[in-house]
């Protein structure tokens, strides 16, 4: 959204040919093999897989939660691989946003700290009328004071999304936001995500093996056996049903 | 279900450890004190059985006054020296030597000082030649009444040897002798126990150590071949008559280690009122430790409920875990009671100067104390977390549900009752009204007091704990930390309640200790009209003592008004033991001490009179006029008249005044501390030096201020409270383990947390911190507990001491402030550990799911 010098579309989020092994010997488990993948600003990408794909070892290594075996990752200008700890965390505190399939919520603070939390860990104030904005699209003005305890699944998530959003991060990545709701309050969920990207500009990666939230992306990445294996652009549930359904037959001959 | 116990057991390891470390050192405490005074015990009855190893019969008379070892020296009443002859001419006597042995013969060292045994006694007697026990090492024998021998032990602490003249105090003031001799003991020992000998010749010995010639205070008999000991006993009693006491060897060594015994169960009693402190603090960490344990374990248990197992099962599952600890801990704990026990018997025969211990044993008090103490407690511990674990629905193990916060009205209401019923206890035990069993009463008022109190902690800690974490709210990981720390209130509570307990009992003591020294202190200075006074410190059960000649050469100086020396002793008084002094100048009593007449004059007594306090007089219903036997030390029984009755004050304590010149059958027949008054106008650094001067052959004392002589007595109370308070440390460091514990717990049942709190950007840094701060407000508040109940604890028991005297309540502000800084950094290490391992936590690990 800023000018960026040089390219044109810089890349949220890099991986160029990130490998990803665990263990040794013959419990050796390849979870990536040679990835390549770009996520563009602006956009709100899923990533789709059956399970024991790599699509969540993808993201966490994306995020900078799990290091690489081989390869590289960016997020934005930053290379992510090789940074220690104090830079992962300040990577993660400055660049990222995260939402997590379990919310994630401390208990001891309420919706509004929650929200602020990433923010007053930085020692940052937030922008009022960015604040005011996040508060009304996720709709929980009149929640704020209650604790995690007191709203529902489909709250909490929300609050969770709009901790994320608040502190404007190049990107958020998103671990099953809806694997945890039901179908109406997953519904919301995604609707707000996808506002935040079309009418804000927020990236988004998504990490989901449910068609239906899928389709809400502008993008899906299908993972299957460690590898990219094929890419839809404005998907619908269908053709990403489709997709899935012809992905199932060989990897299950593999498997 | 055993090997699922087990198996869940060896899991959490560390929690084991923990938990179990609160129980080992409480065991540690006990076993120790047994192994301790056993040990000690052994080796007394060792060195008594070698002392009178040739002594087959004993003769000595009958006591004038019999005392126990709390209340004074027993002297051992002289008898003629003729009684030797009369004991010779009784069948079956092959020898029989008298002998004059009595404490009190202290040698001035090479440094000029008095050479103290800091504990043991000074013996003086009279040298009767080598046997198997005692062989001389170096020299001859005293032949001159200036000659003596002394034991190794003491030629060694004084650095004198054969040759020296050197300075002997007995019950004559300060007399120069010449060593001609050292000696040992059989087994190239330099002492028996610690003791130091000087042996004179028979004369000095009976002019010195009895204050009398031709007297003796023991026979040593041995019997001819064929004789038994126990029948010559009785017919050399019969020889005797009535008013001799003869035993046999063996009876009478039996006899001296029952009486050393006697202070010995009262050492390890008060080390097992340490070890109970210890267990009290040790209890509530395992309860929390059981309760935080049961929390974390729900749904495991909850699934084990729904596969089958009953409630009772469940209870057994827990109770099994507190067994396995409780045991574990006591094998452990034993072993380091053995290990403490040893080192400590090791560290008292060193500063007791040559006490040969006794092999080390393991008795059977040990065994059964510490099994018995670390079992019942742990599982007592247990038993209420395995109650709530029972009640755990099977369902649960379907959800995922958040432990909902329960109410705490049931344990307020607990609370509040429980305090009540100790502050019942406490006002009856201070109140005197607990007939018969004041101390129990008191303890158990204080025991309830602070479980009552822990049990209100819960509901005090919201509020508290919002406060003290006011602090940190500037920060976010501090702000973070104090909600953590309020987030389960009864954890909280726990784990500062057992904080509070040792800071309660140091704070409460320094209270009642302030207290009392303060209103002394204070008394003294408004009563006490003297400027200088000449007194020592005690260092051993002998107070010291010096030449009243000095005191009439005092008076000669000019400007000094009063030189009056104060006697004590313990007397039997209309078959009472009362406390009984003697002044040099009877005027004193009212013009240097400021004690008031009630009753008579108190001014002069004449040889046949006597003066006593106004509480005595009513207890006994004595007045002006009454007479009284009197029965000291030496000498025998006289009656005295009441001349005077003095009002009774704190500060001047004997309970009845005697003439100057019954302070000859005192124990000690010297005064014990010199006050002098000087005329108005006179300057002290005038005087001063020329009465230190006076001094120079009684160096057990010195002259000083009376400012300097109050701060005497009142520091010898610092090194009571200084012990206390590293006894009472050891409580604190079980506290500290809680929490540890608490946190590490805290942190495990939270790693989901942490692992997001650290992916959205909380550095490992300021994760330490947000533990820190929950380690420092529990610790905080514990503090702040222990110090307002035991602030209130010592403030009711000087309220009650105030008819004794102690009039002044002193809080000791600085100290409390020191416990709550203590109690800071106490958290901050406390975190370090947990602190670490949260810091340490992985992110991926901790959020990703399944």
């Amino acid at each position: 959204m800023t000018a960026t010098t040089g390219q044109p579309a810089p890349a949220a989020a890099r991986a160029s040919d990130v490998w990803k092994v665990y263990g040794s010997g013959e419990a050796q488990v390849i979870a990536l093999r040679g990835v390549s993948a770009e996520f563009e600003r602006g956009r709100f990408t899923a990533i789709m897989g059956p399970s024991g794909s790599g699509k969540s070892t993808l993201m966490h290594c994306l995020a900078g939660l799990d290091t690489v075996t081989r390869g590289t990752v960016h997020v934005g200008e930053t290379t992510v691989t090789g940074l220690g700890d104090a830079g992962l965390t300040k990577l993660r505190r400055d660049k990222v946003g995260f939402i997590f399939q379990q919310f994630n919520l401390l208990p001891t603070l309420t919706a509004k700290e929650n929200i602020l939390l990433p923010l007053s860990i930085a020692g940052r104030k937030a922008d009022p009328a960015w604040y005011d904005v996040v508060i009304d699209t996720v709709g929980l003005r009149d929640r704020l004071d209650h604790r995690p305890a007191q709203l529902s699944g489909g709250q909490q998530q929300r609050v969770a999304c709009a901790r994320a959003l608040v502190a404007r991060p190049e990107v958020i990545f998103a671990d099953e936001p809806t694997g945890n709701l039901d179908s109406r309050s997953g519904a919301e969920v995604l609707n707000f995500l996808r506002n935040s990207v079309r009418e804000h500009g927020q990236t988004i990666v998504m990490v989901t093996h449910d068609p239906t939230a899928a389709a809400y992306a502008d993008r899906v990445v299908f993972l299957a056996d460690g590898q990219i294996v094929s890419e839809l652009i404005e998907p619908t549930a269908d053709t990403v049903l489709d997709t899935m359904k012809k992905l199932d037959t060989p990897a299950e001959v593999a498997g | 279900m055993f090997r699922a116990t087990l198996k869940s057991l060896l899991a959490r390891k560390v929690r084991l450890v923990l938990s179990g470390l609160a129980v080992v050192l409480g065991v540690m405490f006990v076993s120790g004190a047994f192994v301790l005074t056993d040990t000690l015990g052994r080796s007394f009855d060792q060195i008594f059985a070698d002392a009178y190893a040739e002594v087959d019969v004993n003769v000595a008379a009958k006591p004038k006054l019999a005392v126990n070892e709390f209340e004074g020296e027993q002297i051992q009443t002289p008898f003629p020296a003729a009684a030797v002859e009369t004991v010779r001419a009784v069948p079956g006597v092959a020898e029989a030597t008298g002998t004059v042995v009595a404490d009190g013969a202290r040698l001035i060292g090479s440094n000029g000082k008095v050479v103290t045994s800091f504990g043991p006694p000074q013996l003086g007697g009279n040298w009767v030649g080598e046997s198997d026990l005692v062989q001389l090492r170096e020299g001859r024998e005293p032949r001159a009444d200036d000659e003596i021998v002394i034991n190794k032990a003491l030629a060694t602490a004084g650095k004198v040897a054969v040759g020296d003249r050197v300075g002997v105090l007995t019950l004559a003031p300060k007399e120069e002798f010449t060593i001609v001799g050292v000696f040992g003991y059989s087994g190239d020992r330099d002492s028996l126990g610690g003791v130091n000998e000087v042996m004179f010749t028979t004369p000095a010995a009976q002019r010195l150590m009895l204050g009398e010639q031709d007297v003796f205070n023991n026979i040593v008999i041995r019997s001819a071949s064929g004789v038994s000991d126990e029948s010559l006993r009785d017919s050399v009693a019969a020889a005797l008559g009535d008013d001799y006491v003869v035993k046999t060897g063996e009876q009478l060594s039996a006899d001296a280690a029952a009486g050393l015994k006697e202070g010995l169960a009262f050492f390890n009693r008060i080390l097992l009122g340490f070890a109970a402190v210890a267990l009290l603090v040790g209890t509530f960490l395992i309860l929390n430790t059981f309760s935080i344990i049961v929390a974390q374990r729900t749904r495991e248990l909850a699934l084990l409920r729904a596969v089958g197992a009953s409630g009772k099962q469940i209870i057994g599952s827990v109770v099994l875990e507190a067994i396995a600890i409780g045991l574990v801990a006591s094998v452990l704990g034993l072993a380091a009671g053995f290990g403490v026990g040893a080192l400590l018997a090791y560290a008292f025969s060193n500063v007791a100067g040559g006490l040969t211990l006794a092999t080390l044993g393991m008795p059977a008090a040990a065994v059964i104390g510490a099994f018995a103490v670390g079992l019942v407690i742990t599982v007592l511990a247990a038993l209420l977390p395995a109650l709530r674990a029972a009640r755990i629905p099977p369902i649960a193990a379907m959800q995922d549900v958040a432990t909902p916060d329960r109410p705490l009205t049931k344990v307020t209401v607990a609370g509040a009752v429980v305090t009540a019923l100790g502050a019942t206890l406490l006002f009856l035990g201070l109140g005197g009204h607990a007939r018969g069993n004041t101390l129990a009463t008191i303890l158990g008022g204080v025991l309830f007091a602070f479980i009552g109190v822990a049990l209100l902690t819960p509901l005090i800690s919201r509020p508290v704990v919002a406060a003290l974490g006011a602090v940190f709210s500037g920060w976010t990981p501090g702000k973070l930390g104090r909600l953590n720390s309020g987030r389960n209130p009864r954890r909280t509570a726990i784990t500062a309640a057992a904080l509070m307990v040792g800071i309660a009992l140091v704070t409460g003591i320094t209270v009642i200790l302030d207290s009392a020294k303060s209103s002394i202190s204070g008394l003294a200075q408004d009563t006490i009209k003297a400027e200088l006074v000449i007194a020592g410190a005690q260092s051993g059960p002998r107070p010291p003592s010096f030449d009243p000649a000095v005191l009439a050469e005092a008076k000669a100086i000019p400007g000094v008004r009063i030189a009056d020396g104060l006697y004590g002793d313990m007397a039997q008084i209309g078959g009472e033991h009362t406390w009984v002094g003697a002044l040099t100048e009877p005027s004193a009593l009212r013009q240097v001490y400021g004690v008031t007449a009630t009753a008579g004059d108190i001014d002069q007594l004449a040889p046949n009179q006597m003066l006593v306090s106004s509480d005595a007089a009513e207890s006994r219903g004595l007045s002006v006029g009454s007479t009284l036997a009197v029965q000291l030390a030496r000498g025998a029984e006289r009656t005295y008249t009441i001349s005077g009755i003095f009002q009774s004050t704190a500060l001047f304590g004997t309970q009845a005044v005697l003439p100057t010149e019954a302070a000859r059958d005192f124990s000690i027949q010297q005064p014990i501390q010199g006050f002098i008054q000087l005329e108005p106008g006179t300057r002290v650094a005038d005087v001063q030096p020329r009465v230190e001067a006076l001094l120079a052959n009684s160096p057990e004392v010195s002259v000083i201020d009376l400012d300097g002589f109050i701060d005497q007595q009142a520091s010898q109370l610092d090194g009571l409270l200084q012990m206390i308070q590293i006894l009472l440390a050891l409580a604190i460091v079980i506290a500290v383990l809680g929490i540890v514990n608490t946190l590490a717990l805290s942190v495990l049942e939270r790693t989901r947390e942490l692992g997001l709190l650290r992916a959205i950007g909380l550095r490992r840094s300021q994760t330490m911190g947000m533990i820190t701060v929950e380690a420092v407000v529990i610790s905080v508040f514990g503090a702040l507990l222990g110090v307002a109940v035991g602030a209130g604890l010592g403030a009711a028991v000087v309220e009650a001491l105030r008819d004794e005297g102690i009039n002044k309540l002193v809080l000791p502000w600085g100290q409390m402030g020191v416990f709550l800084g203590l109690a800071a950094i106490i958290g901050v290490v406390a975190a370090v550990l947990p602190s670490i391992r949260a810091a340490r936590i992985n992110v991926l690990g901790a959020i990703a799911h399944d």
